[in-house]
């Protein structure tokens, strides 16, 4: 990842899944958007903090590991829909073999990557079964 | 707006060209493509160039002026180059600027080349610069992979619409079977979808064999006013249609991540300004990425129902001698995948078909074609129809 101030200006969307709202159509965004996807220019978007509940929409084991997440693989990476409605990608931690389309999912807080032995450490978003 | 055709053609070798540069390869495309059109130097208005990211891997921006300078159009002609990107749809996005560039009566004309040089940097760092064509910031720093998205995708296809495993493996098994035929595909060998199964798994569901692989190439073309074709060749291949839709940069935003909406909505506007249908068309260069975005291509350009791909693929719908043969060239699976030169490949071969010209892999008395180029996991769409007739 290596920028420090491009993770850490998105911080509370990372660490609290704050978003947006449009409070003229009522859609929910995130990632945030300053600009509604419906309403334009018209549109008035006002912060959103999300319950971090939702549902797997699909899902993958990544064995051959994106950059900086090598450690990690293999790992579950998803596409959730949040029950307000939108859609964001993340990892699923867990047990793969709990992890299915449609498969209820809540937010914990968990370590997302490293820069190498001494760089910073990013913290974010993941998801694991709700049941689990 | 004037009627376009494409007059010259030609692409490199593709694959691992360790001994050949950027500027190298695309030099060798231009020039070939300026013989087979036998156009001067002098003749040339203007250069278009699709180019994903020589910034991560050749360490090189300003392609344009690059790529005209050692193509000799500089220093005493002064013609004037731009670079197109648009990640994997660069190719396409850069034959679109050219043919409104002729069109407009701006040019006459006119060179659309494509190239990428991407074995210079290790299969990581690859990697790590395709996966720029997503959304960095959301998927790609949540660990997503090119592979990973288009594995969500396979996967609730799959769950969807019951696609398998080997139906997705049928794709990369015709694409090398048709890759084979052609002198300049990077894979010649002919596969079983057994070796597609047994290959490592990279994201669950794709293996190895169900992705594109890294290569360097570069395509180009010389467009001319239609009016004026036939002055350079007994066989120009018209221009019917160039469209192009966007969608969402991440695929979490998607209406439905099983269908590629921007494609869909390409290959409208394209039919509907060819007057065309999906019948008409006699083969198909479709941008398979990963083997589930043939299939999801077929469907949303309307050569098969959506759900269908897979079958329509494993019943040899789109074989060569099919009802709508898809890849002949080898496609990006086969054939390799020089990220900015895809789109301009994909036009040389339809025109080569076109032309009657595509030897062991020829579609019988083909009249139409159609390419489709996409960047990223679907934020781009690049459709064109190309004709025999004006």
């Amino acid at each position: 990842m290596s920028s420090v101030p491009r993770f850490w200006r998105n911080l509370g969307s990372r660490y609290n899944l704050e978003g947006t709202r449009c409070k003229e159509c009522g859609e929910y965004f995130y990632p945030p958007r300053n600009v509604c996807v419906n309403c334009r220019r018209m549109g008035e978007l006002e912060p959103f903090k999300f319950k971090g509940t939702g549902e797997i929409v699909s899902y993958t084991l990544i064995h051959t590991a994106a950059e900086g997440f090598e450690g990690q693989a293999p790992y579950t990476l998803a596409i959730i829909k949040l029950d307000e409605g939108p859609q964001l990608t993340s990892q699923v931690v867990g047990n793969p073999d709990k992890i299915q389309i449609g498969t209820r999912v809540k937010s914990v807080f968990r370590k997302l990557g490293e820069d190498g032995d001494r760089g910073m450490i990013y913290y974010g978003t993941k998801f694991v079964p709700v049941d689990a | 707006m004037r009627d376009v055709a494409i007059i010259g053609v030609k692409n490199t070798k593709f694959g691992e060209l360790w001994e050949r540069s950027l500027r190298d390869i695309v030099v060798e495309a231009g020039i070939g493509a300026i013989e087979d059109a036998a156009v001067s130097g002098k003749d040339i208005d203007a250069l278009y160039i699709g180019n994903m990211s020589g910034g991560r891997f050749v360490e090189q921006e300003h392609i344009g002026a690059l790529i005209a300078d050692y193509s000799g159009l500089s220093r005493n002609l002064h013609v004037p180059a731009t670079r197109v990107e648009a990640a994997c749809a660069s190719g396409g996005l850069a034959l679109r600027q050219a043919i409104m560039s002729v069109a407009s009566g701006y040019s006459d004309i006119v060179v659309a080349a494509g190239a990428e040089k991407m074995t210079d940097v290790g299969s990581e760092e690859a990697s790590s610069a395709l996966a720029a064509a997503a959304d960095r910031e959301w998927e790609g720093m949540a660990g997503a992979t090119f592979p990973g998205l288009y594995a969500m995708i396979a996967k609730l296809h799959m769950h969807r619409y019951g696609t398998t495993s080997e139906q997705l493996a049928e794709v990369a098994v015709k694409n090398h079977k048709n890759g084979s035929f052609n002198p300049i595909a990077q894979y010649k060998n002919v596969i079983t979808v057994d070796d597609v199964l047994k290959s490592i798994m990279v994201a669950d569901p794709l293996h190895i064999f169900d992705c594109s692989p890294i290569t360097d190439g570069a395509s180009a073309l010389v467009l001319a006013p239609a009016e004026i074709a036939h002055k350079y060749t007994d066989t120009p291949i018209y221009i019917k249609a160039t469209a192009q839709a966007s969608d969402t940069i991440a695929l979490h935003d998607r209406r439905d991540i099983t269908t590629l909406d921007a494609t869909v909505m390409a290959a409208k506007r394209a039919y509907s300004m060819a007057k065309l249908a999906p019948q008409d068309i006699d083969l198909v260069e479709v941008h398979d990425c990963f083997t589930i975005a043939e299939i999801c291509a077929i469907e949303d350009l309307g050569f098969a129902e959506k759900g269908k791909g897979g079958i329509v693929t494993a019943n040899g719908e789109t074989a060569i001698g099919g009802r709508i043969p898809v890849n002949t060239s080898g496609g990006l699976k086969a054939c390799g995948h020089p990220v900015g030169a895809t789109g301009i490949k994909q036009a040389v071969e339809v025109v080569t078909q076109l032309r009657g010209d595509a030897g062991k892999r020829q579609v019988a008395g083909a009249e139409y074609g159609m390419t489709h180029n996409v960047g990223g996991s679907g934020a781009t769409a690049v459709v064109h129809i190309f004709s025999r007739e004006r």
